[in-house]
């Protein structure tokens, strides 16, 4: 265990790494609490499905594979599939959830098609094109990271600059927009962020895996405390531990793939929380009724229904 | 049978048996529970496999669709905690089930043809070539079959259940009433769910699945009121976008499913545009006749409230309209036109008063 964590200031390949998925797991672990509580979890699911076609679409254009040009493409179509759903579900009866799955596969199976039309058309530049699929962390080269971490230090900043209007939004939003707060717009904006989180987990997690760096970090947090500063700071937190433990389970096995271990960690971690979080644990939650019924026999199961109700 | 036929035909059968299951579903609002059980069956395949000590259909599928099964249960469960919702009880499941598959796959069969990517995108281009072989007889292509069997059973499962089906989507509380258990509909739907996820995904992938289940249903959706017509209208968007998928690949020489599913967004977008109904433009212009209609109510009472009054000649004027109800001059010509037009008013002198016919209308609304 030290002999690794001594590799992880030497080795290069295990530092980048690692940077990168501590990156992923602090801004996708921030973003998603008010993805969470805005109960649009599987919104980073289907952006990160239609970031595939600007992928696609990019390298088509510009017939190169530098990074920052995919990205921009994903970027975009992201927030093309983002603003079909909004008005999918404005301006039809088609429900919030459907409209994620329509968008979803139809952006997804939209990319399959460009890429695989790519390869037929046989460029050999397209290698690695679907490396985006499923992410490879062990690919990654420092560039790559430090544009991710430039990516997620603005997001960041601009959570914690508008982080009252976000708590606001969140919340309650019909007295966000009677005091002037533009909430439609700022609700865009959270989107784009998330769409920027997406953008960071693609080279490391990939497009299918993503959906869990927004839910999981969230999810756990959200157990132990009920403020939102705590609960943001805590997520952030746990992806970033999530991130660095995947990164180091996966060098330290040799060949088992990255991704895939920064998420089974996450999942750990929440289940960890939802059993044992100081706020919200199951565990303790029983044993709490358990006590009542000892000490009020008559009103105890009547509490603990209650409870469960909740 | 050609190649291409096989593709067609399967690619139609695959459209067939989520279609019927996708109406369900979509009306149900578990649209994004069918995405998770198309990526949360790939532990269950590789479970299976390694039982069998090697790619084994029959233990694979069984494998599968009991991995999909305990997607629906972990989410349930995880509703029933009350510690997360059901959004988030989907975007946990489903990476940590997929997540894991992965790494059961690179630790335990690295060498065997068992791709990712082949479970989400699948190759529904080798379906002719996937021959089912049964004591050495050769029964033809083996995805005609499963798919054949599984829209077949999708049929009779709907026929059979259809009212009840039906009752718990729409009122679950009164099916219970009347001794329809919601839960035991909802787990029998999502086990044909699950099935057909894992029949189909070898053949056309995982997302053309996920793409049929919800697609067609809710383009369908838009296109009608009633559930047995939106199924069969389900089907047919589904079957068309198969069929003119595959033209597409063709031509594009690019992924089948992957056109498939571009064509059934296309199909959606007209509907979600076009429909007459529930379209966006036919909901436009529903509200621009309401508007047209409102208007020339109110000039109607507008001139009756002012009729045999002291005020009635300078309340007349079009001018005047334009000042008290706030319309443009463009605005309050066309209404002046329109209702003139219907014979509500007339103009004597540059002044509006209203027929016979405008005044009854005006009574009609004021008692309103």
């Amino acid at each position: 265990m030290i002999d690794l964590l001594l590799t992880l200031f030497t080795d290069y390949t295990l530092r980048t790494i690692t940077l990168g998925a501590a990156i992923l797991g602090l801004v996708g672990g921030a973003l998603g609490t008010f993805a969470l509580l805005r109960r649009q979890s599987l919104l980073g699911d289907a952006l990160a499905h239609a970031a595939l076609p600007g992928i696609a679409l990019a390298f088509l254009l510009t017939q190169t594979r530098a990074t920052p040009v995919l990205l921009a493409g994903a970027a975009l179509t992201g927030w093309l599939a983002n603003l079909a759903m909004l008005r999918i579900v404005a301006e039809t009866r088609i429900s919030e959830d459907a409209a994620t799955g329509i968008v979803l596969t139809v952006f997804f199976g939209f990319g399959i098609m460009l890429l695989t039309w790519i390869q037929q058309r046989g460029s050999a530049a397209q290698a690695g094109l679907d490396r985006y699929l499923f992410g490879q962390a062990a690919s990654l080269i420092e560039e790559q990271v430090m544009t991710m971490g430039l990516l997620g230090g603005l997001a960041l900043l601009v959570v914690a600059l508008l982080f009252k209007e976000f708590k606001l939004i969140t919340f309650d939003p019909v007295f966000a927009a009677s005091i002037g707060l533009p909430v439609q717009r700022l609700g865009v904006l959270l989107t784009s962020l998330i769409v920027v989180a997406v953008l960071i987990g693609l080279q490391t997690v990939g497009v299918v895996l993503m959906a869990a760096m927004l839910v999981a970090p969230a999810a756990a947090a959200r157990q132990w405390t009920e403020r939102l500063g705590v609960m943001l700071a805590l997520s952030g937190l746990f992806g970033a531990l999530a991130g660095v433990s995947g990164a180091l389970i996966s060098v330290s096995n040799g060949h088992l793939p990255t991704g895939p271990l920064v998420i089974l960690s996450a999942t750990l971690i929440v289940i960890v929380s939802l059993l044992f979080g100081a706020a919200r644990g199951l565990v303790w939650q029983r044993w709490r009724a358990r006590r009542r019924v000892q000490s009020a026999p008559a009103t105890g199961a009547a509490f603990e229904s209650q409870e469960s109700w909740r | 049978m050609s190649p291409e036929l096989v593709i067609l035909l399967t690619g139609v059968l695959t459209a067939t048996a989520c279609a019927l299951l996708g109406a369900f579903l979509l009306l149900r609002r578990l649209a994004m529970l069918a995405d998770a059980i198309s990526h949360a069956i790939l532990p269950g395949l590789v479970a299976g496999y390694a039982l069998a000590r090697g790619p084994n259909l029959w233990l694979g599928a069984l494998g599968a669709a009991a991995a999909g099964l305990l997607t629906v249960v972990l989410v349930e469960l995880l509703l029933k905690s009350g510690r997360v919702k059901q959004d988030a009880a989907i975007g946990l499941v489903f990476p940590a089930m997929f997540a894991l598959g992965t790494v059961l796959v690179t630790r335990y069969f690295a060498n065997v043809h068992l791709d990712a990517d082949a479970i989400l995108y699948g190759e529904i281009a080798f379906a002719p070539f996937d021959l089912l072989i049964i004591g050495g007889r050769n029964y033809g292509p083996q995805p005609l079959w499963v798919l054949g069997g599984l829209t077949l059973i999708n049929l009779i499962f709907v026929l059979l259940c259809y009212k009840e089906l039906k009752l718990t989507t729409f009122d679950p509380q009164f099916a219970a009433t009347i001794g329809i258990a919601p839960a035991i509909m909802h787990y029998a739907l999502m086990t044909m769910v699950s099935f057909t996820t894992v029949g189909a995904f070898t053949a056309v992938g995982a997302i053309l699945v996920v793409a049929f289940l919800i697609v067609p249903p809710a383009t369908a959706y838009l296109l009608t009121n009633r559930l047995a017509p939106m199924i069969a209208l389900a089907i047919g968007i589904a079957a068309l976008a198969a069929v003119g998928g595959f033209g597409l690949a063709l031509l594009l020489d690019a992924s089948i499913a992957g056109a498939m599913a571009t064509l059934a967004g296309v199909f959606f977008a007209a509907a979600a545009l076009f429909a007459p109904e529930h379209g966006v433009l036919a909901k436009r212009a529903r509200r621009a006749q309401q508007r047209r209609q409102f208007a020339t109510e109110m000039l109607i009472v507008h001139l009756a409230n002012h009729e045999g009054t002291p005020a009635q000649a300078a309340e007349s004027e079009l001018a005047h309209l334009q000042a008290e109800l706030r319309w443009s001059p463009e605005f309050a010509t066309q209404v002046v036109r329109r209702a003139s037009e219907a014979g509500l008013i007339a103009r004597t002198n540059g002044q509006l008063h209203l027929t016979e016919a405008g005044r009854h209308l005006a009574q009609r609304v004021l008692a309103r």
